[in-house]
């Protein structure tokens, strides 16, 4: 198998080299017959979708067949881990994660491939430049951190294990997602990189490459939010984001994406932001990669990083690389993106998204300069210190409230100029709810008392105004639509919804951020209480009241476990009863626990068995009050289904042509 | 009578007056005893949430609860501890970084080199406002940029823009 395996991979690195270099050969010299071999490259890209693929069969094989010859199966496997977990292994490590990342850019690389159609030229380009990204992670695949590499003496009859805080349902999902977010961002910079190189005359390629980064945001949102409910559910912090490094990693590329698109739109309307948009798309992918490369390197203290390895170097490398590509062509055509139109006014949706895109950009660099900041310390000072989450809270919070304000503000605003009497009109309404609303939870939140509450109400009224504004912008062209159909407001808002599915769509993606606002504005009222809790023996926290019933241990061949039964009582009456656990993997001689949690619109009941007390031999049971976290997992799912709601071609071009006059009357122009 | 009266009431008095000033002292304990260790909560949860655990968990003193921590709980001890002997914050901070390195801060500190990793976020937020204004002047003042895309669109190997912007149009549908 590791022959096959190993094949596979050399295969699919000769493949890749050929559709980089065939493929840049037809597009440098267009002459008769240079056709052909465009087509050669353009199959060899496809090929090495294949090849790819038969090398990531053989390493699951290996994993499913307990086959310890191969140095990755001995460390990231054993006999009795569960079959799913032994798919997660396929990513759990470097060199099969590096191997994962080659098959997903060859899955992209091959829909991408198959859908050259559409604009042969643009996709030739496209296909070249995906061709040397691949070519890139197949060198790493094949020299550098090889997955097939052979176990030297004597072969052990069992592995080490997976690591156990990769034993839980959700990494089997989170890793995909998010490494189908990064290195989904291959493609759109693939057609920047394409039309700016070949001079592109502007909307095309900007169309085909918002949709891809649409779907690639959609993966690395879930990716991330999949990830902090793992941290949350697993590691027993009562926290979602810790801003470890790894993290802040995934959130870069995902900020300046979201900042591309909203910035994109001003090129599709009025053909402006178009060197902003280009760089904005290079350095998503540029992030991307440095995220990989900080993860990887060694370079940043991580519970997510890898072992320090050279592998850092050959990422930098191909950094500077990209680069000095993406500067190269940008100097050479800059001239072919040039506004087409002058800002008119500063109270207009072309200004909104600038600021936007401003606060987002201001985000993205705080976030980095934070990551980085130990590196730099390290490098200026000699010594190396840590950054975490008191600075980040501090430095990014304000950012973000900011965005609210101009989340809930930017739909409101025209394109090109909006007037002061549209103003008083649209805002008048929302802003006294908002600042009614602020009034009744400083009463209750006491916002003077402490910066994380003054934060708290800002975060859930600004909330609160989006959420208004949203369904104010749905009600409105709704009740329009409803009057020329003569239906019920909601039909009309539904068909309204159906006639401009990005423009709604991303009123509820930005629904959803409200949504996961309201949620992290709990944090500051978290309470948390630890205790030595022996049977019968109760604790108080909040208005609960917790009840211990038992203790009970339970063995199988994977791990052996301990747990707490809690009855729970909210204000005397009885709700549920929990199960707070600890295990201890026998593979890799790891404990971990396994949280319990009772979670309602309201709060969470988060209950950790932290194991015994050394001195008295008495269980400790941790017990955590978080409010509202609830809201942030279900603004997640709000947001997906904006994303792919967005996705969805319109009604009005796919079925039903709209006449022109109700299309800007229920303010599709406004997009 | 009278004088038996008056020193009834006398003792009756005194009786009270021991009362009162047992009641009052109690209480002066009580609040004695009460303040700093409600300070002293406070105080640990602030300094706990100001430093990080060391065993490699990066995360939070406070916050890190990994099973078989090594750090935390020795860390947390210390810490009440130091507390207890009356040091005052910024002290108990330097009595931890001499012991455990500048990394078990969880912020870089305010002074020195350390200042930048502050202001920088905020400096550039300033400079970007400053610049996006800048921009957005220069914009409204400059004129019309059809000319620009003019010298572009008759660059373009002889394509017809007009027709490709066209069919951009109808494909974006925005």
């Amino acid at each position: 198998m590791a022959q096959i395996g190993s094949f596979a991979l050399l295969l699919a690195l000769v493949l890749s080299a050929y559709s980089f270099f065939a493929g840049m050969l037809a597009l440098i010299r267009p002459a008769a017959g240079i056709d052909r071999i465009g087509e050669t490259a353009r199959r060899a890209g496809i090929a090495t979708f294949f090849a790819v693929t038969v090398a990531s069969l053989c390493l699951l094989v290996a994993v499913f067949t307990n086959n310890y010859s191969l140095v990755y199966i001995l460390q990231h496997s054993n006999n009795d881990l569960p079959a799913p977990y032994k798919f997660a292994a396929l990513w759990s490590g470097q060199e099969g994660s590096l191997l994962f990342w080659s098959w997903l850019l060859a899955i992209y690389g091959l829909v991408l491939r198959l859908r050259h159609k559409t604009d042969r030229a643009l996709f030739a380009h496209a296909s070249v430049i995906i061709a040397a990204v691949q070519l890139f992670f197949l060198l790493l695949c094949n020299f550098a951190a090889h997955p097939f590499a052979i176990v030297q003496g004597q072969i052990p009859t069992d592995g080490n294990g997976l690591n156990p805080l990769l034993q839980y349902p959700e990494m089997v999902i989170h890793p995909p997602m998010l490494y189908l977010g990064y290195v989904g961002f291959t493609i759109p910079f693939a057609f920047a990189l394409g039309a700016l190189i070949m001079k592109y005359p502007g909307e095309k390629w900007i169309h085909i490459t918002r949709r891809w980064t649409m779907v690639t945001w959609g993966f690395l949102t879930c990716g991330i939010f999949l990830g902090a409910h793992w941290a949350y559910s697993v590691l027993g912090w009562g926290g979602y984001w810790g801003w470890d490094p790894v993290e802040n990693a995934s959130l870069l590329p995902w900020i300046t994406g979201t900042a591309f698109l909203h910035s994109v739109m001003m090129q599709e309307k009025r053909g402006m932001l178009k060197i902003w948009n280009m760089w904005l798309i290079f350095t998503t992918f540029l992030l991307a990669i440095l995220g990989t490369t900080l993860t990887r390197s060694g370079a940043v203290s991580s519970v997510h990083a890898f072992a320090q390895s050279s592998i850092g170097y050959w990422f930098l490398g191909f950094l500077a690389l990209i680069f000095s590509v993406c500067m190269v062509a940008f100097l050479m055509n800059k001239k072919y993106l040039r506004s087409e139109h002058q800002l008119e006014s500063l109270v207009s949706r072309e200004s909104s998204f600038l600021f936007n895109n401003l606060l987002l950009l201001a985000a993205c660099f705080a976030v980095l300069w934070g990551t980085l900041f130990p590196i730099i310390s390290e490098y200026v000072q000699g010594t190396k210190i840590t950054v975490g989450a008191p600075f980040f809270n501090k430095v990014t919070i304000p950012i973000a409230l900011l965005l609210m304000l101009l989340t809930a503000v930017g739909p409101l605003l025209a394109w090109r100029k909006t007037s002061t009497e549209s103003l008083k009109r649209n805002f008048l309404t929302a802003t006294y709810v908002t600042v009614g609303l602020a009034a009744v939870l400083s009463i209750f939140m006491k916002p003077w008392t402490d910066m994380a509450n003054f934060y708290s109400v800002m975060a859930i009224s600004l909330s609160g105004m989006v959420t208004i504004i949203t369904f104010q912008e749905f009600w409105r062209g709704g009740r329009v639509l409803a009057h020329q159909r003569g239906s019920t407001v909601f039909a009309g808002m539904v068909q309204l919804a159906r006639r401009n599915t990005r423009r709604y769509g991303g009123y509820l993606v930005h629904f959803g951020v409200a949504l996961i606002i309201i949620g992290f504005a709990g944090l500051a009222f978290n309470q948390d209480k630890e205790q030595e809790l022996g049977n019968g023996q109760s604790m108080q926290i909040g208005h609960y009241t917790l009840v211990c019933k038992s203790y009970t241990q339970d063995d199988n061949p994977n791990y052996g476990s301990e747990s707490a039964i809690i009855d729970v009582f909210r204000n005397g009456k009885f709700v549920t009863t929990m199960f707070p656990e600890r295990r201890f993997y026998k593979a890799s001689q790891t404990p971990q626990t396994m949280v319990a949690n009772h979670s309602t619109p309201e709060e969470d009941l988060y209950l950790i068995y932290a194991g015994l007390n050394p001195d008295t031999n008495q269980p400790i049971i941790k017990a955590r009050i978080n409010p509202l976290v609830m809201w942030i997992w279900i603004g997640v799912w709000i947001v997906v289904l904006g994303t792919a709601f967005a996705l969805v071609p319109n009604l009005s071009t796919a079925r039903q042509p709209a006449p022109v006059g109700s299309r800007v009357a229920v303010g599709a122009e406004a997009d | 009578m009278k004088k038996q009266s008056a020193v009834s009431l006398q003792q009756a008095l005194s009786s009270r007056g021991r009362k009162t000033w047992a009641v009052l002292a109690v209480v002066t304990v009580m609040l004695l005893t009460l303040a700093p260790t409600d300070t002293n909560h406070a105080r640990f949860n602030d300094l706990g949430h100001r430093m990080m655990c060391t065993c490699g968990c990066n995360q939070v003193l406070l916050e890190c609860n990994h099973v078989g921590c090594t750090a935390s709980d020795k860390m947390r001890d210390e810490l009440q501890q130091a507390l207890n002997s009356r040091l005052g914050d910024q002290q108990v901070l330097d009595q931890f970084v001499q012991k455990y390195g500048a990394t078990v801060l969880a912020a870089p500190t305010t002074h020195g080199f350390n200042l930048v990793a502050w202001i920088m976020p905020f400096a550039a937020l300033l400079l970007a406002t400053w610049f996006t204004v800048w921009f957005v002047h220069r914009w409204r003042e400059r004129p019309d940029g059809a000319a620009g895309v003019a010298v572009a669109a008759a660059e373009l190997r002889g394509a017809d823009i007009g027709a490709l912007r066209k069919q951009a149009r109808e494909e974006t549908e925005v």
